[in-house]
């Protein structure tokens, strides 16, 4: 079974985002980019199923800059068997449509009998690939899996995706687009031999071209950055706990408005 | 790292892996193994999985065939787990004992040990120090002779790391009794293994750091080594011995940077929430300044061991520097020590408090692998004084 997993290249969670002096962007500088953790439940749980299978491929994707290739060597390192770089000035700025026809594009030259995303992206947290992805291929999608079988004729796939309070069960035919919630599994980290082997794996450029694309504007464009405005300080509530815990509560129900 | 750019991306991936495994695996039981006084042998057979254990050997024997320098980032990421007994356990295993059968080993032994070795199913320890002489490793007593197929040990270890878990132990022994002029003469390692008739640990060592490694002393009496488990040349093994000597003290140094890395973040955690007088210890002039004190000698602390890293890793010769390493950084961790001991005031002393077993554990940098005295001999040889 092949199964194709779009990555996205982010900050690492710790950063500390500080807006460019171009405010339509973030600046980078000292930043320790990562796979976005979704998508890293999105490659352990690719790399399982091969495992289960006893064979398969797991290919990585991603669209970005230069740099997103150091994304794509870490899913080498992890297990992933090759990785295709989208990168073309074409892309620059890409809105999530954009992204999704190019991921579309790969996917049906792939012909990848699942597509495993993450959720989400941690950086911009737009969520939209999956989905978007889904729809233009005409494919099933189910989101936010916390854990899935594959039938073992390999023709569909039994997924449970979280809603509140329980899991939603669905049995979905393959081919299908997936997107992993956390909890779906504990992505293991590259051995020092994945890692020293990664650089044997093919990472294959593809340009706009080459999957029949013409430029298209985006439709969706960042105008400007906005800095939250700062947390006003809290309030210390000086007294007795019982008549403190009243304060509280009047607060919370009046001021606040949040009971 | 500036503009002297020391890991590669590889290096940077492997970081990232160690420092998870770190997170997960080790930083939630640090505590306990402290109290019980040992690492679980589980452990061992996760981080050979991880490819921890065989860094650079060649891949025939289960390694990774790694450089130098990724053996430094596991050094720098278990120095920094807070665990500084993991640090030293890991170390012994894979940069001061097997590297004598690598690097001296024959290929029939190499075959039979190695990969167990890689993958942490037969832990090791280096058996050279004796309770009669440490530093002066010429003054071994414990004696081999050859009977047969097999040598015939006799004699005691003292301080040994991993002695009570481990299995194969690296153990150096004299051949023939040195004489005044050539001290050194006679000197062999073997490779034994511990179900050796003859092989016993005499007791285990209640040490003031490092206290979920164990130490053990060892007494061999009439212990029976096949003939095929002596390393290298018979008589040869004390120059083996130094050169391994050589990577043991730069690991050494690489874990007293990183270790004093971690206990100064913790100790600026500590200065920044602690408020005294109306404000954090940070906003104090003799707390700040402390603090840009400790960072700048651990800096030159860093860079001082990087350098013979380099020298280490293109195989040039390199003793003045590295014993410059173990002497500097040995003496830089236990001042670190006292100074964030004393930044953390009472809490400091208390054994709730990760800077309280950091004082302990970096005691034993200025004496074990080689006194600060030793190497300050060491050093004034290579000056030529």
């Amino acid at each position: 079974m092949k199964i194709l997993v779009p990555i996205k290249q982010v900050p690492d969670t710790a950063t500390q985002v500080k807006i460019g002096a171009d405010p339509k962007g973030i600046d980078t500088t000292g930043i320790t980019w990562i796979v976005s953790p979704y998508d890293e439940y999105a490659v352990e749980e690719a790399l399982r199923i091969k495992e289960k299978r006893g064979q398969g491929e797991v290919v990585a994707v991603t669209l970005g800059s230069e740099r997103a290739k150091e994304a794509l060597r870490s899913c080498l390192a992890m297990g992933a068997d090759r990785a295709l770089h989208l990168s073309d000035p074409a892309w620059e700025n890409a809105d999530t449509l954009t992204v999704a026809r190019a991921l579309a594009a790969v996917i049906k030259q792939e012909a990848p009998q699942l597509v495993l995303f993450g959720r989400q992206a941690i950086d911009d947290d737009m969520g939209a690939m999956p989905a978007q992805v889904a729809e233009l291929l005409g494919w099933p999608c189910a989101s936010w899996i916390m854990e899935e079988t594959i039938s073992d004729d390999g023709k569909s796939v039994r997924a449970g995706r979280q809603v509140e309070g329980a899991l939603d069960i669905f049995n979905i035919p393959l081919p299908c687009v997936l997107s992993a919630q956390k909890g779906l599994n504990e992505p293991r980290y590259p051995t020092l031999k994945g890692i020293m082997g990664a650089k044997k794996k093919e990472i294959k450029d593809v340009k706009a071209a080459d999957l029949g694309l013409a430029a298209d504007g985006a439709q969706l464009l960042v105008v400007a950055l906005e800095a939250l405005p700062p947390r006003p300080p809290g309030r210390v509530i000086p007294g007795e706990p019982a008549e403190a815990v009243k304060e509280l509560v009047r607060s919370l129900r009046e001021d606040a408005k949040a009971i | 790292m500036g503009l002297m750019k020391i890991f590669n991306e590889e290096h940077e991936m492997f970081r990232a892996a160690v420092r998870s495994f770190v997170d997960k695996e080790v930083a939630p039981h640090v505590e306990e193994w402290e109290a019980a006084g040992q690492i679980p042998r589980a452990i061992w057979p996760r981080m050979g999985a991880l490819g921890f254990l065989g860094v650079e050997f060649d891949e025939k024997y289960g390694g990774a065939g790694a450089d130098f320098l990724t053996t430094a980032v596991l050094c720098e990421e278990l120095g920094r787990s807070r665990s500084g007994s993991l640090a030293m356990a890991v170390g012994v295993h894979t940069d001061m004992a097997s590297p004598h059968l690598y690097y001296t080993g024959s290929e029939a032994l190499k075959e039979k040990y190695l990969p167990a070795i890689c993958r942490g199913e037969k832990l090791c320890a280096i058996a050279v120090t004796e309770p009669g002489g440490g530093s002066d490793v010429a003054a071994i007593r414990t004696r081999a002779r050859k009977e047969g197929n097999h040598y015939v040990l006799n004699g005691s270890k003292m301080f040994i790391t991993n002695g009570i878990m481990a299995d194969l132990h690296f153990v150096a022994a004299r051949l023939e009794a040195g004489d005044a002029e050539k001290r050194h003469r006679g000197i062999s390692m073997f490779l034994v293994e511990r179900e050796s008739p003859g092989f016993s640990v005499s007791r285990k060592l209640d040490k003031m750091g490092m206290r979920a490694s164990d130490t053990a002393e060892l007494a061999f009496q009439d212990m029976v080594v096949p003939a095929e488990n002596l390393l290298g040349q018979e008589g040869k093994g004390f120059y083996e011995v130094m050169r391994i000597f050589q990577r043991e003290r730069l690991i050494a140094g690489l874990h007293a940077v990183s270790m004093c890395d971690r206990a100064l973040e913790d100790t600026i955690a500590y200065a920044r929430q602690r408020h005294a007088f109306g404000g954090p210890l940070t906003g104090k002039q003799v707390i700040r300044h402390k603090l840009a004190d400790l960072a700048t000698l651990i800096e030159a602390g860093r860079w001082l061991t990087y350098a013979a890293c380099f020298k280490f890793q293109n195989r040039e010769e390199a003793v003045k520097e590295i014993s410059m390493v173990k002497l500097f950084t040995a003496e830089m961790a236990n001042r670190v020590a006292y100074e964030c001991v004393q930044i953390h005031g009472g809490y400091g002393y208390m054994r709730e408090y990760a800077i309280e077993r950091f004082a302990r554990d970096v005691r034993l940098f200025t004496i074990g692998g080689g006194t600060s005295e030793i190497m300050k001999e060491i050093i004034a040889k290579e000056m030529e004084l």
